[in-house]
């Protein structure tokens, strides 16, 4: 599949030096990776990684107990690197010891991380295949954000994006993995992305497309292995004209106590989103709710809500509620007696309707989020 | 402030209200008695200009100006205010949120919430899962933060227990100008002068009557002003007679 999918693109591209100061890069990249969170002066942040198209062009950590390292380097680096990779997401045949980018994420035991490690995924040649392979390890009782965001150059309008991202979070530990979009209108993205998580460990995965893309096709899942493990998804997603998008989030609960929270919110504004979750209850005591809500903002587009919950034994408890409509008349008219125009009651319904609370969000990203609300507006 | 001159109103192709006059002036509070399907509801929603209320005939004078076909908040920013009966909620958006959207001057929502027993309520969605109670206790406090020149009341006490009515009955007379205040000597008519407020309040129960205190009581019935008066004694006489009597009124 993926070898078809690579036809038409160009697949090496040429090769990127090395930047030591990512500050160097030109104002309209800099602020191209602004909105997908990444800051290039790396202020509050424990540690930088950027991928551009199939070269590392930087990698370092500034927090002791924390290593990013290129793929390829850790591979190099320690033997048993080789046990993790591939280990939630088959290698690919054609692997074959290939070199691979991609970034290698490590937190030693215990070590809790105050800022977080930032990642930029980037095109910047039209009609690239870019290839990633990200591993991401939290070692027992440690705690890790990362931000990922991936995007295209500001002048890119067509490659295709295929990541895999293997994460394993030991006894205890807490990964907050949040993921900003930011493609080119004829972007083709395929992401893939596998979490472990051990007993008493957290996953929170944060995930954001504000903008068009050709097509998104992904469907994350997390086994939530060990007893007391919690697994969360937000999903956060806005379909101009144009864009198709099939993203959904899946939950193992296989051990017992273990919980899961999938909340995704979906705009068209003349896309076309297919939205599916699934939490599977594979143990007794395990919980799962599953939210999806889609908001039409268009006369044209399509939500297509699948939500699906799945128990393998009767002592399990799983819910979802699931909606999908365009703004509510009587929520416009309830705020234009508070004293708001029309307009100005739609955006504040449709910046509610996004605002999931999410904990320990960077400013930046809900700096980002209120642009993508003010386009939506356009589209109406 | 208010006046409505040879109102009629269809919703759909129904006609609900049928030649209404009224007049409210400065300081004065009316309520408006009705059975249910009256079209109590429908005046109020009109007089706010809810689209689904189609005026057919006669206008709306608001401060001497014709508002018939100005939109909801154009009215509110000319100083109309409205607490619903059943509010809708809005998912992300906090009471926080809405208080400061209804404030007219540099109001902090604390202070107001406080006085209504909402503090806790003001980082919660708005009315997602209130009671009763709290709804009309979320409905006052964004209307107290908007300070309207013309409240209007769709069945405040509805759905209230005793404790928490005090507190609506309190907050609805602020709103009002008509809290009771140590007498400092001026002549009543001095007072009355100097209040400007206006209401309109639909009550089915009269119940709102031992609160605050009302100027002007009007029935409705069959879409029609049936009759006009002290509103005590229209309601008295409501009480030992029902509305069936108002048929005779109205014809």
């Amino acid at each position: 599949m993926a070898k078809s999918i690579k036809e038409g693109f160009l697949q090496e591209g040429k090769q990127h030096a090395y930047i030591e100061d990512l500050t160097t890069l030109p104002p309209v990249e800099k602020e191209r990776l602004l909105h997908t969170g990444v800051d290039v002066k790396g202020h509050s942040r424990a540690g930088t990684f950027m991928q551009l198209d199939n070269s590392v062009v930087h990698c370092r950590s500034v927090q002791e107990g924390v290593e990013v390292l290129n793929i390829q380097e850790a591979l190099e680096k320690y033997a048993w690197v080789r046990d993790y990779l591939g280990g939630l997401i088959p290698l690919d045949e054609e692997w074959s010891g290939r070199r691979m980018n991609g970034y290698f994420v490590r937190v030693l035991p215990g070590v809790k991380t105050r800022y977080p490690v930032q990642a930029s995924l980037y095109i910047g040649h039209e009609g690239l295949a870019q290839e990633v392979h990200n591993l991401v390890i939290l070692e027992e009782e440690a705690a890790l954000d990362i931000i990922t965001g991936c995007a295209t150059g500001a002048f890119v309008q067509r490659g295709l994006h295929i990541g895999i991202t293997e994460a394993y979070v030991k006894k205890g530990a807490k990964l907050s993995f949040t993921m900003i979009h930011n493609w080119g209108e004829e972007v083709v993205v395929r992401p893939r992305g596998v979490t472990l998580v051990e007993a008493g460990g957290v996953f929170s995965s944060n995930f954001f497309c504000l903008s068009g893309v050709r097509s998104l096709l992904m469907y994350p899942t997390t086994r939530l292995a060990g007893e007391g493990a919690v697994g969360r998804y937000n999903t956060i997603l806005v379909a101009p004209p144009g864009t198709e998008m099939d993203v959904g989030s899946r939950v193992q609960l296989s051990a017992p106590d273990t919980k899961a929270e999938l909340i995704a919110r979906t705009i068209t504004t003349g896309g076309d989103i297919i939205n599916r979750g699934h939490i599977a209850g594979e143990v007794p005591g395990a919980r799962g709710h599953l939210e999806c809500r889609g908001l039409m903002l268009s006369e044209r587009g399509r939500i297509y809500a699948i939500p699906e919950l799945e128990a393998l034994v009767a002592n399990v408890e799983l819910s979802h509620e699931a909606a999908v409509g365009k703004v509510a008349e009587e929520e416009i008219e309830y705020l234009m007696a508070r004293g708001l125009s029309e307009e100005e009651a739609t955006s504040t319904i449709v910046r509610g309707f996004l605002n999931v609370n999410i904990e320990g969000l960077p400013s930046i990203l809900q700096e980002e989020i209120d642009r993508a609300i003010a386009a939506c507006r356009l589209g109406m | 402030m208010l006046r409505l001159e040879n109102l009629s109103v269809a919703i759909g192709d129904r006609t609900v209200l049928e030649d209404i006059n009224l007049e409210i002036v400065p300081g004065e509070t009316h309520v408006l008695f009705g059975p249910n399907g009256s079209g109590k509801s429908t005046l109020l929603g009109t007089i706010m200009g809810f689209p689904r209320f189609r005026v057919i005939a006669g206008r709306i004078l608001f401060k001497e100006e014709d508002i018939t076909a100005l939109p909801v908040n154009e009215r509110a920013v000319r100083g109309m205010g409205i607490a619903f009966q059943r509010p809708p909620t809005i998912r992300g958006v906090l009471l926080r949120n809405i208080i400061e959207i209804a404030a007219r001057d540099g109001i902090t929502p604390e202070e107001l919430a406080a006085g209504l027993n909402l503090t806790d309520f003001l980082d919660r969605e708005v009315n997602h899962g209130f009671s009763g109670g709290e709804l009309k206790r979320s409905e006052l406090v964004q209307l107290l933060a908007q300070n309207p020149d013309l409240v209007l009341l769709d069945e405040p006490e509805s759905g209230v227990d005793l404790e928490n009515m005090a507190l609506i009955g309190q907050a609805i007379n602020h709103l009002l100008e008509k809290e009771v205040v140590r007498w400092n000597g001026r002549p009543l008519k001095e007072i009355r002068r100097g209040r400007t407020k206006c209401g309109l309040v639909i009550t089915h129960t009269g119940y709102i009557l031992n609160y605050v205190e009302a100027d002007v009581g009007h029935v409705l019935y069959k879409g029609k002003l049936s009759c006009s008066g002290n509103p005590r004694e229209l309601f008295g006489c409501i009480k030992r007679v029902g509305y069936g009597e108002c048929v005779h009124c109205v014809l």
